[in-house]
């Protein structure tokens, strides 16, 4: 049993989990996206046209790693023994010659393809969450998480149209977010920008005490069906309790100042100062009390001040509305690490999040290097068909990264390149020389 | 098109403009125009005052109504022809000469992309109301906007959505009357960024009244990837094939500054020597005066502000004698007689282009002054740009801001609207509104003294 260490990761175990467990063959398949050569319709350049880039030990880094099979990629990635990698786009050309084709203005050398990605990282909730402080996670404050992984995935799904997103956890502190649509590898920056816009709410800012703004009569049908559907239920049901928001003078202040009619501010404030003292019944929790009366006189209708319509809203939408890394997601060419990675600092690896169930999901109990070369060893050296990541912790995390995304992608992408495949064939025999 | 030496003006091109729908042209490939050289240069012109008019108005922070009120007088006054058949081919002529002037580099390209956006944006938006629903239709036609109307029966399903949207942005929710299109949400990043329509399933659902952004970013992308292209044909072919023609007229173009050079001072402006420190305190706008009071205090200047300020007050009318002894007076005094007669003052006259190769500079105008890059022990530039909140706020009380316009300009500083803060300033410490907007510190000088002299007038 191998003793409990502050970290469970060593760089010297890179290799035996890059020798046997990193699901090479899964990658290939993804990042060819059907090109794989089996139709005439492939394009065999795809792949090698896909940037990957590597950290290695030192901090040294590698871009423009390009690769034209699988196997390239494996023996690349066994031998350099990589601490984090990380996709780039599918280039116009082989990155690897990018030098041969950058011509001054032209831009000969640019991305093509890009997967529409998002970046969701706890440290950006610091100033709503209590448990925990920058790189720190638990499971009181994982449910922003999964908060953030139900209304965007919904979101992506109902309203763009998107069906093959892939939720990864970062292996620290975040998830990560791949939509593979051929739709949405195609997008533009502006159109990556006009998405990230779309999802934004909070704009922190430290001239403004109200990072959080919802005007207007109505609520936008995205935000009314998100607060309605999540945000509303895990604030008032988790994150009210397991963050204690308004059991102490300092946290329920917080939530006061939000409130820009004084009177109602200073009438909740002399409620509660007093009750401080007083230990709260078994029964009810202070904070569910506590906010059953700030909603109570926030939508009493009495007091109409003006900026109180939504107070309610934007108090629950400030706490749990999830804050995206806008950057990440508006430029074709950002890089992101893959899925499957092992996460340095905490030795845990970046698998796969089923957005179905993700409320399940722990990021505690999420397999470490430690624990699946142990398994490994335990095990034995028996070679098992389907790799040998299946007899570990690994497996179950293999298995829905198939199931669940790659062969329905797959599918499709084949399905698409037979489809322009036959058009093409079908414009050839009509079109006039020209 | 083809341009033609001036007398031959046969014009080929028919306009079908009906007179019931005014056309916006879309600019796509150049007509079948004969132009006269004359005209080349004269349409363009006239175009770009348009455009520099835009240009003011949006960094003057006008609303849209008031834009487009701006630009269809604008487009009155400089694009109207003796002929009203012309006007069109004017419209059209214009555009694609200053593509030709505009599309030879980045910054360039960025400019004129903005102003022929907004253009095209506000005449858009005047016309579109007053077109029949049919010809609305029309015009999405022409840009193939992938997108269809939606029926009755998809309106009452999403209904209550879009009406929760148009509620979001302060509209009534909209009623059976009201025309939707459905559009993939690709086409219209602007109003999915804002979160101004309802989205389902990839589609976004556009009100008529959007139809214009959607509109304006066609055509934005279409002049983008044009400007491009134009680059290159002119890199490869045009320039050199038109060195003796269009090419020097073309590359003129870019750098007109459109406004008075004051390379001529006007007569009201001539100053002499002892008036100098009285207008300096009246009428210098901030740059000058700071070039100025150091002037005084430090007896010296480094080049780039011996060449803003000296510039500066050749164009407020002092001449070279009186300028000879403006600035012996002060360095003088520090680097003493014989070494300012044998280092400086070479330098004064060369500005009046009495030495070397004799060239009569003109005074820079803010454009110039802004984007002047003063390092240390420089004095020269733009101060609202330069100076740090506490000592511009030091300056401009000395001039006399009082504290109420100091917030305002202050305001404009933050959000980097440079002549827009000296504009400010000019008001506050005239008490008069400068609706031009300062775009040359001479204007400054010369508009200040118009305010000023006729008071002088009457009281001497």
């Amino acid at each position: 049993m191998i003793p409990q260490q502050e970290s469970e990761f060593d760089i010297g175990y890179l290799k035996p989990y890059y020798g046997k467990l990193f699901p090479y063959a899964d990658m290939f398949k993804w990042m060819s996206y059907g090109h794989d050569g089996k139709h005439p319709g492939c394009d065999q350049s795809y792949f090698g046209r896909r940037e990957f880039s590597f950290t290695l030990k030192g901090d040294f880094y590698l871009r423009f790693q390009s690769f034209n099979s699988a196997l390239e990629l494996e023996n690349s990635i066994k031998e350099k023994c990589p601490l984090k990698i990380d996709i780039g786009p599918v280039y116009t050309v082989d990155p690897a010659k990018r030098h041969a084709y950058a011509q001054g203005d032209n831009k000969v050398f640019t991305p093509v393809e890009r997967e529409l990605i998002f970046d969701i990282d706890m440290t950006d909730y610091d100033d709503v969450r209590y448990c925990c402080k920058g790189a720190d996670v638990c499971l009181d404050c994982w449910p922003l998480m999964t908060i953030a992984i139900k209304v965007i995935d919904a979101s992506l799904r109902d309203d763009f149209g998107f069906k093959h997103i892939l939720w990864v956890y970062s292996g620290r502190r975040g998830v990560h977010c791949w939509v593979c649509d051929g739709k949405a590898r195609r997008l533009t920056n502006e159109q990556r920008a006009s998405i990230a816009d779309y999802f934004r709410v909070y704009k922190g800012n430290e001239n403004s005490h109200k990072k959080v703004s919802l005007m207007g009569a109505a609520l936008h049908p995205f935000l009314a069906t998100s607060y309605t559907n999540v945000l509303k239920d895990y604030f008032e049901k988790i994150l009210l309790t397991n963050q204690n928001l308004l059991a102490t003078e300092e946290r329920y202040e917080k939530i006061l100042s939000m409130i820009p009619d004084e009177s109602i501010a200073s009438e909740l404030r002399g409620r509660w100062q007093d009750n401080n003292r007083r230990s709260s019944s078994a029964k009810e929790d202070i904070n569910v009390v506590r906010w059953e009366q700030c909603k109570q006189l926030l939508q009493s209708g009495k007091h109409k001040a003006q900026g109180l319509r939504r107070c309610v809203e934007e108090i629950v939408f400030f706490f749990t509305y999830p804050r995206l890394d806008m950057e990440v997601s508006k430029h074709m060419n950002h890089l992101l690490k893959a899925p499957f990675c092992v996460h340095p600092k905490t030795g845990r690896v970046c698998v796969p999040i089923d957005p179905n169930r993700c409320d399940e999901f722990d990021p505690t109990t999420v397999p470490t290097l430690f624990q699946l070369l142990e398994e490994l060893n335990n095990e034995g050296l028996r070679a098992d068909v389907n790799g040998e990541w299946s007899g570990t912790s690994l497996g179950s995390a293999v298995t829905l990264f198939r199931s669940s995304f790659l062969e329905p992608l797959l599918k499709a992408c084949k399905e698409e390149i037979e489809r322009s495949y036959s058009l093409k064939l079908q414009q050839s025999k009509n079109s006039i020389g020209w | 098109m083809e341009i033609v030496r001036p007398q031959s003006h046969r014009n080929l091109f028919s306009s079908n403009d009906a007179v019931s729908v005014p056309t916006i042209p879309l600019y796509r490939s150049a007509p079948p125009l004969e132009v006269r050289l004359e005209d080349f240069e004269s349409f363009a012109i006239d175009r770009l005052r348009v455009l520099k008019g835009i240009s003011d108005g949006l960094s003057r922070g006008k609303k849209p109504d008031e834009m487009e009120k701006l630009v269809e007088e604008s487009w009155k006054v400089h694009m109207r022809h003796q002929h009203a058949s012309e006007v069109l081919n004017k419209d059209i002529i214009s555009h694609f000469v200053l593509r030709l002037v505009y599309c030879r580099t980045e910054d360039l390209r960025k400019w004129f992309l903005s102003m022929e956006c907004a253009l095209f944006r506000y005449r858009f938006r005047y016309r579109f109301r007053f077109l029949t629903t049919e010809a609305q239709r029309a015009i999405m036609d022409e840009f193939d906007l992938t997108c269809k109307a939606v029926n009755n029966v998809e309106f009452e399903s999403i209904k209550e959505k879009l009406g929760q949207v148009a509620r979001s942005m302060g509209q009534p929710s909209p009623t059976v009357d009201t025309i939707f299109y459905k559009v993939p949400f690709e086409e219209v990043p602007e109003l999915v960024a804002g979160r101004k329509v309802f989205i389902s399933q990839g589609y976004a659902y556009v009100a008529m009244n959007q139809v214009v952004s959607l509109v304006a970013t066609l055509f934005r992308s279409q002049l983008s990837k044009t400007l491009i292209l134009t680059n290159r044909k002119w890199t490869a072919s045009i320039r050199d094939q038109e060195k003796h023609r269009l090419t020097p007229i073309v590359e003129a173009l870019s750098s007109s500054y459109l406004g008075p050079d004051f390379s001529q001072p006007r007569e009201y402006a001539e100053i002499s020597l002892k008036d100098i420190d009285q207008v300096a305190k009246t009428s210098f706008p901030l740059c000058m005066r700071h070039l100025f009071d150091k002037l005084k205090e430090d007896h010296h200047l480094k080049h780039g502000g011996r060449m803003q300020l000296g510039l500066f007050l050749k164009g407020v009318g002092l001449n070279l004698d009186d300028a000879l002894a403006f600035w012996r007076a002060e360095f003088s005094k520090k680097v003493g007689l014989e070494k300012f007669e044998k280092e400086y003052s070479y330098n004064i006259r060369h500005n009046y282009g009495k030495e070397g190769k004799r060239t009569d500079y003109t005074p820079y105008s803010c454009q110039k002054v802004i984007s002047s890059t003063p390092g240390a022990g420089d004095q020269h530039g733009c101060p609202y740009r330069q100076f740090s909140e506490e000592n511009l706020r030091a300056a401009l009380s000395r001039m006399g801001v009082n504290s109420r316009a100091m917030e305002d300009v202050m305001d404009k500083v933050r959000n980097r609207h440079y002549q827009l803060a000296c504009t400010l300033t000019f008001e506050a410490l005239h008490g008069v509104a400068c609706d031009a907007g300062i775009n040359h510190p001479n204007q400054y000088f010369s508009d200040s003294q118009k305010i000023l002299q006729p008071k002088k007038d009457s009281s001497a």
